[in-house]
């Protein structure tokens, strides 16, 4: 902001502090953002008057500024961010009625089609209950594999929650009239409940499949092995081939999420090959020895990289 | 990512926790319900902002907030309707855009 402060907010250099603040508020009403949506220069204006009004509301910095020790740009403001971009962009739609469009559904066909779920009727009016939005954060294996929960909220509420199993991070459960109770005999509205589901400490998932990491021993890789593996249902046997090696991905068909009305996922298990924790020195002899003939370089491909 | 109630205080200077309690109870703040109580999403922070705004800056008096916010609501709906009419206008074919508009032309005209 570069513009005279008191000329922005239409004041007298010498006027006192209550018509600086009483022009503001006067300003602010016609402009806001909130209030006027998609009008830009009624934005960037409020901006300037805001400022205006931030720096000549503190006494000092109105007298640093009367003195000249200061300009209005350093009374820019950080960029502040308006309820507009939420209600714009449909994050904010619970807030939104469609109720103000209900007589539009007798000028219009198209209207009564997009907005005639509204039980509103002639004479007594019924009402549809409002919905209610709720929010649950769930275990993952719970979300993997389904699960009925009873939950109570705070103010006495509770639920009967039928999760799904598959439920995705973010899904959200409709149950049918648990909502608010409608009016004059019009239906329930539906509680909506919002799922977070917790992640897992060793699984992973992508999509319908999971995704694990199985660290297994030098022995096991070299030699081939049959190891236990964990599943989101439970422990399986699975063959490890001889020569495995450090990212080697093995598939256990079926063992991945099994979600109604979809194709049963996979659980992915990527090798890891760990070392014993310890330094073993029988290891070592060993190793020295056989390095002499079959020595290796697993690095060949980095080889001409700069 | 949602804040519960403390976290929305300490990320709103102008707002406290009583005032929250008082706005959430009118219904002008509308947060969903957790286990552990309401949790707010950021476009719920921004109406709490915006409301200390129309409190504390501009002076809307306490009663005259639900007509602001009830009306705020609609035009914020009807944007939304108009956006989505628009675009479903313009996914028509272009002789069909044409006849939409001359029609729009001659009813807004009288």
């Amino acid at each position: 902001m570069s513009k005279d402060p008191y000329e922005l907010l239409g004041v007298a250099r010498d006027a006192a502090q209550g018509d600086i603040t009483k022009a503001y508020r006067k300003l602010a009403k016609e402009l806001h953002p909130d209030l006027n949506p998609g009008d830009a220069a009624a934005e960037e204006r409020f901006k300037e008057v805001s400022a205006a009004y931030h720096l000549l509301n503190d006494p000092e910095q109105r007298a640093r500024y009367d003195r000249g020790e200061i300009d209005a740009s350093g009374a820019d403001r950080p960029q502040q961010e308006f309820y507009r971009r939420y209600a714009d962009t449909g994050e904010g739609t619970r807030y939104h009625s469609t109720s103000s469009f209900e007589d539009f559904a007798d000028a219009s066909d198209l209207f009564s089609e997009l907005f005639g779920q509204q039980e509103a009727r002639r004479g007594t009016v019924k009402m549809r209950g409002r919905d209610q939005h709720y929010h649950l954060e769930i275990d993952f294996l719970e979300a993997a594999e389904g699960a009925k929960r009873r939950v109570a909220f705070p103010q006495g509420k509770s639920l009967d929650l039928n999760i799904p199993a598959g439920t995705r991070d973010g899904a959200t459960l409709r149950l049918k009239a648990k909502g608010g109770a409608g009016l004059n005999g019009g239906s329930a509205g539906d509680a909506l409940v919002e799922i977070s589901v917790r992640p897992h400490r060793l699984f992973r998932r992508d999509g319908d499949d999971i995704l694990l990491e199985l660290p297994v021993a030098i022995d096991e890789a070299v030699l081939g092995a049959r190891v236990e593996v964990p599943t989101v249902s439970g422990r399986v046997a699975m063959k490890i081939q001889k020569g495995a090696n450090t990212g080697d991905v093995l598939r256990l068909k079926g063992k991945g999420i099994n979600a109604e009305g979809r194709t049963p996922g996979d659980q992915l298990v990527t090798l890891k090959v760990m070392l014993p924790e310890a330094p073993d020195a029988e290891l070592e002899t060993f190793l020295k020895t056989w390095r002499d003939r079959h020595g290796y370089d697993p690095r060949s491909q980095l080889r001409d990289m700069p | 990512m949602k804040l519960s109630e403390k976290d929305v205080v300490l990320q709103v200077d102008a707002v406290t926790l009583r005032r929250l309690r008082l706005w959430v109870g009118k219904g002008w703040i509308a947060p969903v319900t957790g286990e552990g109580g309401p949790l707010f999403d950021a476009a719920d922070v921004a109406r709490v902002r915006l409301l200390c705004e129309l409190r504390d800056e501009l002076k809307i008096a306490e009663d005259a907030v639900p007509v602001v916010l009830s009306l705020m609501d609609q035009v914020f709906s009807l944007r939304r309707e108009m956006k989505a009419l628009a675009r479903a206008v313009d996914e028509q074919p272009h002789e069909v855009r044409i006849r939409i508009r001359e029609a729009h032309l001659s009813l807004t005209k009288g």
